[in-house]
């Protein structure tokens, strides 16, 4: 999550998308008129104090306000107003059926990503990761299971609020295939400051092969065993985690289903492997003070390192 | 990342000053102070820096230099550049070092470090940033 804030050219500046192409686009030339204005009304002082005395007369006269404090600043916000409107109204365009839907809800302090098929049905469940075809746009579903969070990926777009008992649509489009951090942007409390995630972009080809690897995982059966998996039920982790094809069916904590596949741990904010994984599991309260999940530092380094190897081949 | 404590005696009186060193000296002259077991190049340190960082390792462990994240599932590492074995039980070389933080268990049989995806490189350098550690007060 760090690189969605951090890097060179800043992420901000630095779209990897057609819509966030046209944000960029607004940034500069919002930023270019707050020059021009601001240019403007040094000139303006510079006359005031030192101008010759016809200007200042001329500057103090009602003429100079009706149509440097009015007229002028109207015209141009109004147009300003409509031409941003217009140029960023397609990322909320509804769906039309053409764009992978993605539904993400922001919970305390992390994100619940659910795929969506044509007609709105969860067809698979994830946490803190979106994969994304490259060229086509995705429609994405921001809800909130709390409070209000933010939805954030400054490489592929604007900001947009998560809002309990709403659904706001934003529309994201990768023109490149990576790997983009993301953020909650907007304070939740907490460890509002760890909340992130990453937005993966695949080659369309490679998607579909992604989309079928985890369709036909969900299909079969779960047939990972050994002590990891006995002690993962018997700690009760099953009570807030859900692995599909056993018995764990808790909601809430992210979903664990393919966490073996996950680029982060912890929403965004450790890399994934089995140390860091231990490393969670045995102090997530060490690593992310006031987050939902308890540490288990009452589980030996043995144990630990079992519950990490079985949640490894969670693929 | 800050993270050091630092102590300066600058913009002190002089007369303070004076009084501060002239301590210094008297505690120097008591013990002298603990010559670090290796001067690691500083470059290949601040290397080992960003591989800590990047492999997640502040996830078990307090690491000077790292603000965040502070796990304590494992051993501080302050005064990592002072300890005896490493470990408890390993020679204290540079070589075993970069080897216990690649593949713990290997080195180290029963050690609860679990093994790290690093290379023998980047192990070297995490390896030279930590007896670089210079945290004595
Ligand atoms: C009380 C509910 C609860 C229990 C019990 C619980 N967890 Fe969690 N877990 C959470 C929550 C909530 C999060 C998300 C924390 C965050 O990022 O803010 C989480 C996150 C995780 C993650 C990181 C997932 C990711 O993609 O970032 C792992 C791995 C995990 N838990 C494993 C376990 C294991 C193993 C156990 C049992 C030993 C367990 N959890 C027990 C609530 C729980
Ligand atoms: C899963 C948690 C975990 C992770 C991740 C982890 N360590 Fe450790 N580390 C431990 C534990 C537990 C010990 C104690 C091992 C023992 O005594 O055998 C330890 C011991 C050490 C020691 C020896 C300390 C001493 O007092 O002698 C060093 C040095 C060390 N780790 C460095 C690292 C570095 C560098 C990384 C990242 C590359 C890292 N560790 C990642 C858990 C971890
Ligand atoms: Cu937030």
């Amino acid at each position: 999550m760090f690189d969605a804030l951090w890097g060179w050219p800043p992420p901000v500046l630095d779209p990897a998308g057609p819509y966030a192409d046209k944000v960029t686009v607004l940034a500069w030339v919002l930023l270019a008129l707050g020059v021009i204005v601001t240019a403007i009304v040094c000139a303006a002082l510079w006359v005031a104090i030192k101008g010759p005395p016809r200007w200042k007369q001329r500057l103090g006269g009602e003429s100079a306000v009706w149509i440097g404090g009015i007229a002028f600043p109207g015209v141009v916000l109004t147009a300003l107003l409509f031409w941003g409107l217009t140029l960023t109204a397609d990322l909320t365009d509804d769906i039309t059926g053409n764009e992978q839907r993605i539904r993400v809800t922001g919970e305390m302090w992390w994100f619940r990503v659910q795929y969506l098929d044509e007609a709105g049905r969860v067809v698979m469940e994830d946490a803190n990761e979106i994969h994304i075809p490259v060229g086509q746009p995705v429609v994405l579903e921001l809800r909130s299971a709390d409070v209000i969070h933010n939805f954030w990926v400054p490489h592929l777009s604007g900001k947009k609020d998560m809002v309990p008992g709403r659904t706001n649509l934003l529309r994201i489009q990768a023109g490149e295939a990576g790997q983009f951090g993301g953020v909650c942007a907007e304070y939740c409390g907490g460890p509002h400051a760890l909340m992130g995630f990453v937005a993966l972009a695949h080659e369309p080809a490679d998607y579909a092969r992604w989309q079928q690897a985890r369709l036909q995982r969900l299909a079969g059966p779960n047939t990972t065993g050994g002590v990891g998996r006995q002690l993962f039920m018997e700690s009760g982790c099953g009570a807030c985690h859900r692995v599909a094809g056993t018995e764990a069916n808790g909601l809430a904590g992210p979903d664990l289903t393919h966490v073996g596949t996950r680029a982060t741990l912890g929403a965004g904010i450790l890399p994934n492997h089995r140390g860091t994984l231990i490393g969670w599991i045995g102090d997530s309260q060490g690593i992310k003070p006031g987050n939902r999940m308890p540490s288990y530092d009452t589980l030996s380094a043995a144990e630990l390192t079992a519950i990490a190897q079985w949640l490894e081949q969670q693929r | 990342m800050r993270g050091q404590r630092q102590i300066t005696i600058t913009g002190i009186q002089p007369a303070a000053r004076l009084l501060a060193g002239l301590c210094l000296l008297a505690v120097a002259a008591c013990k002298p102070p603990e010559e670090p077991r290796y001067t690691p190049d500083k470059a290949i340190a601040a290397e080992g820096l960003q591989v800590i960082k990047q492999a997640g390792c502040a996830a078990c462990h307090e690491i000077p230099g790292v603000t965040w994240p502070a796990g304590r599932l494992g051993p501080s590492l302050r005064g990592f550049d002072d300890i005896g074995l490493i470990a408890g039980a390993l020679p204290n070389t540079a070589e075993n070092l970069a080897a216990f933080l690649r593949n713990a268990p290997a080195v180290k049989p029963g050690s609860t470090m679990p093994p790290i995806p690093i290379t023998p490189d980047e192990a070297r350098a995490a390896a030279a940033y930590l007896y670089g550690i210079d945290d004595d007060v």
